[in-house]
């Protein structure tokens, strides 16, 4: 059967490092041997979609193997991929970033013993939203590792801007690829059962993405909301047609963010004031009201943050959709042999390549990955998008 | 007028202010005539027709009376045809002043006091946002003080359309300014209130109106409000702009619900649309969201990343190219950009080639 690798689409150079590294761990706890394969820290990096965290993962689910190879059949691999594994903490950050104090508790815990007497690991998600002193309180913790700890921790890139030089001087760094729209398809068909003509298409539309092209695969809404974002450059006829084009991609993100985060919000809500409400009301009530009504307020701070955060991403999925199209345009334009993204919208990418020079085509393009610099760098999402939909109207 | 001192006055409109401020002077004037005049006011809805007869039937000891019934448009009916009957036999010892929103029940008591021959005082809400401007420098002008058209601009940003609040506002003004009032004057007094500073910042660069624009920025962020709804004001004032431009020329009030903006905010838009080219205001938006990113990351000066942003509008609505980073073909042909370098359009086809995510590099949430 699929053993923990089996997700990683495409990724043979780096599985041969995982499975070499799970060897070496092996070796570590039996005293066979040195296990240089193995390390404490680790940066999994590559283009989102490719798997990042899917890696760190399935690293984590061999460390915990009980045949040491990440079987996928045992305890510990089984429970460590459904995240109730006791000795493995997923850091997955909700909003735009990762906290000092969150971080702190984390080292702490991270530094006991494991309780199944194999390791402990440590999963962060999305290490390039530590804050700066966040950071500093992770960098301790890898430059002085108690002996039985493994950070892993995944990045878009290992570029200054996103992990701290020094973090990165300490971590082995796993360099995960696009993969292939083709492998990506494939495993559509052989893992989900998706038919081979939706998984050709939803392979290629999630440019490397395997979540993304599993989604568009099955969830019609994901599709609707697909074709409403490639229906923008047709609608693009003037400025007033820009703003509305903004607006309508604006507030899509926003349904499609509500809708996402709208359960865990009523849930965590409900969770926290059952909690509150055992308080009781005798002596000292008041104080702890007082109390509930802080942490109310934090809970409500976090679930803000972390729509906004959902927001961003839903925005961000709308945008690689539109840069996929502009993309397909100035392949077109150049006639590159190149196969699409898009493979449902040739048509209209054929259309605007007869109109457009490559240099047209291009500048397109950028005002889209523009954008969603630019929204990652905090400004307005609303200004980045109008803004961005001039630019593809003029 | 005609009839010497005694009159009926109709004061037609539903503007308080301008209804309050045309029987304020009505009787002032009753009384500057005769310093004995006897002032009685009636609310027309709780008057009987009895009541009024006595009120206007003559005086035992003679002397003047002036005679104000306020809300005629909430007369009684047998009010309504008592008043019209007096007014075709009207007193000379009487000035009576029926004050009427011009709609309500009754309606006919305007009309037949109109067509009786009374002197009609209009106080109807001022509409149109030009009739705001007048009235706001008309209110400078009777304090004896020149106010630029601009600085009345400016106090409708600040203050808003109430009558009220705008009379007050400038009483204050004229109060505590000395000399000639100019929007940056407004904005400085009005300081306190971030958007307004942003606004007022907006409103003057979008007319082009660079001077302005950037004394009010200096003041702002001299009294340090923060950049960043500076910003987002510069940003609001294109898109606005923009949007009320390209839905064409129409009534503000009908377009009101379509663009989902209050019809006065149309009015101010359609006046700074002027001069305005959709070449420009793309050029002016792109301005608008890169001093947006220089004002929230890093830039060393935000403030220089305003004034910049103010200067870049400015040239966007001359029509100098104001286009910031690389520039591209416009809508017209045969720019003078030199020619794309095809190189450039195949490496990043070829980055491209591995997908658009490949290209991203966010800048980080730090
Ligand atoms: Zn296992």
């Amino acid at each position: 059967m699929a053993d923990v690798f089996a997700d990683l689409v495409g990724q043979e150079e780096a599985v041969d490092i995982l499975r070499r590294a799970a060897a070496g761990a092996v070796a570590i706890l039996d005293g066979s041997g040195t296990g240089s394969a193995m390390t404490h820290a680790w940066i999994f990096t590559g283009p989102p979609g490719s798997g990042r965290s899917v890696a760190a993962r399935a690293l984590a689910a061999a460390l915990q193997c009980a045949t040491g190879v990440g079987c996928g059949e045992c305890t510990g691999c089984r429970t460590t991929l459904g995240g109730t594994h006791a000795d493995v903490r997923m850091v997955t950050p909700d909003g735009l970033s990762i906290g000092v104090n969150e971080m702190r508790a984390l080292v702490l815990r991270a530094a006991s013993a494991p309780t199944g007497g194999r390791w402990q690991v440590v999963v962060i998600e999305d290490a390039d939203r530590l804050t700066e002193q966040a950071g500093n309180a992770l960098l301790k913790a890898i430059e002085e590792p108690p002996p039985r700890t493994v950070f892993l921790l995944c990045t878009p890139s290992t570029h200054p801007d996103d992990i701290s030089v020094t973090i990165r001087s300490r971590c082995r760094v796993v360099t995960l690829r696009q993969p292939p729209a083709a492998a990506v398809a494939s495993v559509l068909v052989s893992r989900d059962g998706v038919e081979a003509d939706t998984a050709a298409w939803a392979g290629a539309a999630a440019q490397g993405h395997v979540g993304r092209a599993r989604r568009l695969a099955r969830d019609a809404d994901a599709r609707r909301r697909r074709e409403a974002v490639l229906a923008v450059p047709r609608r693009l006829t003037g400025v007033g047609a820009c703003f509305d084009a903004a607006s309508a991609l604006i507030e899509a993100a926003e349904a499609e963010a509500e809708a996402a985060v709208a359960e865990a919000d009523t849930a965590e809500r409900t969770a926290l004031e059952t909690a509150l409400g055992a308080g009781g009301t005798g002596r000292g009530a008041s104080g702890a009201i007082r109390g509930a009504a802080g942490q109310l307020k934090d809970l409500e701070k976090r679930q803000k943050s972390r729509a906004t955060r959902a927001q961003r991403d839903a925005l961000d999925r709308a945008l690689v959709d539109l840069a996929g199209f502009y993309r397909d345009v100035l392949v077109r334009t150049m006639a590159a042999p190149v196969a699409p993204v898009h493979t449902d919208a040739t048509s209209l990418a054929e259309a605007a390549a007869r109109k457009w020079s490559p240099d047209d085509a291009l500048r397109r393009l950028e005002a889209v990955l523009e954008c969603r610099t630019a929204i990652e760098a905090n400004v307005k999402p609303r200004i980045a998008v109008e803004a961005m939909m001039l630019s593809l109207w003029n | 007028m005609t009839g010497g001192l005694s009159s009926i006055q109709l004061v037609l409109g539903d503007e308080e202010l301008l209804v309050a401020r045309a029987v304020d002077k009505a009787v002032a004037a009753a009384k500057e005539a005769d310093a004995a005049t006897d002032v009685r006011q009636y609310d027309a809805n709780a008057l009987a027709a009895g009541e009024l007869a006595e009120m206007v039937s003559p005086s035992l000891f003679g002397g003047r009376r002036l005679i104000v019934v306020r809300g005629g448009q909430d007369a009684r009916k047998d009010v309504v045809t008592a008043l019209l009957d007096y007014a075709k036999h009207p007193d000379p010892d009487v000035t009576l002043i029926v004050t009427h929103t011009g709609g309500g029940r009754a309606k006919a008591l305007a009309d037949g006091l109109r067509t009786a021959g009374a002197e009609v005082v209009t106080a109807a809400k001022l509409k149109s946002h030009r009739d705001r401007v007048a009235f706001v420098r008309e209110e400078l002008r009777r304090g004896s003080t020149r106010g630029s058209e601009e600085a009345a601009e400016a106090l409708l940003a600040a203050v808003g359309n109430d009558l009220r609040e705008l009379a007050a506002a400038c009483s204050q003004l004229l109060a505590d300014v000395e000399g000639r009032i100019d929007a940056a004057t407004v904005a400085r007094y009005y300081r306190g209130r971030a958007e307004v500073s942003g606004f007022t910042v907006a409103d003057a660069a979008m007319v082009g109106d660079v001077p302005g624009a950037l004394e009010a920025l200096r003041w702002a962020l001299h009294v340090g409000v923060d950049p960043v709804p500076i910003a987002d004001a510069i940003a609001d004032g294109v898109r606005t702009v923009a949007r009320v431009a390209s839905a064409g020329r129409g009534n503000a009030y009908q377009m009101a619900s379509s663009l989902g903006m209050p019809a006065w905010k149309i009015e101010r838009a359609q006046r700074q649309a002027r001069g305005w080219s959709p070449e420009g205001l793309v050029a002016a938006m792109r301005a608008a969201a890169d001093c947006n990113a220089e004002v929230k990351g890093g830039a060393d000066d935000r403030g220089y990343a305003l004034e910049r942003v103010v200067f870049a509008v400015a040239a966007a609505r001359n029509g100098d190219s104001g286009r910031s980073g690389q520039g591209g073909p416009g809508r017209t042909d045969g720019d003078g950009t030199g020619r794309p370098t095809d190189a450039r359009a195949a490496a990043r086809a070829a980055a491209a080639g591995r997908g658009a995510t490949g290209t991203r590099r966010p800048g980080g949430s730090r």
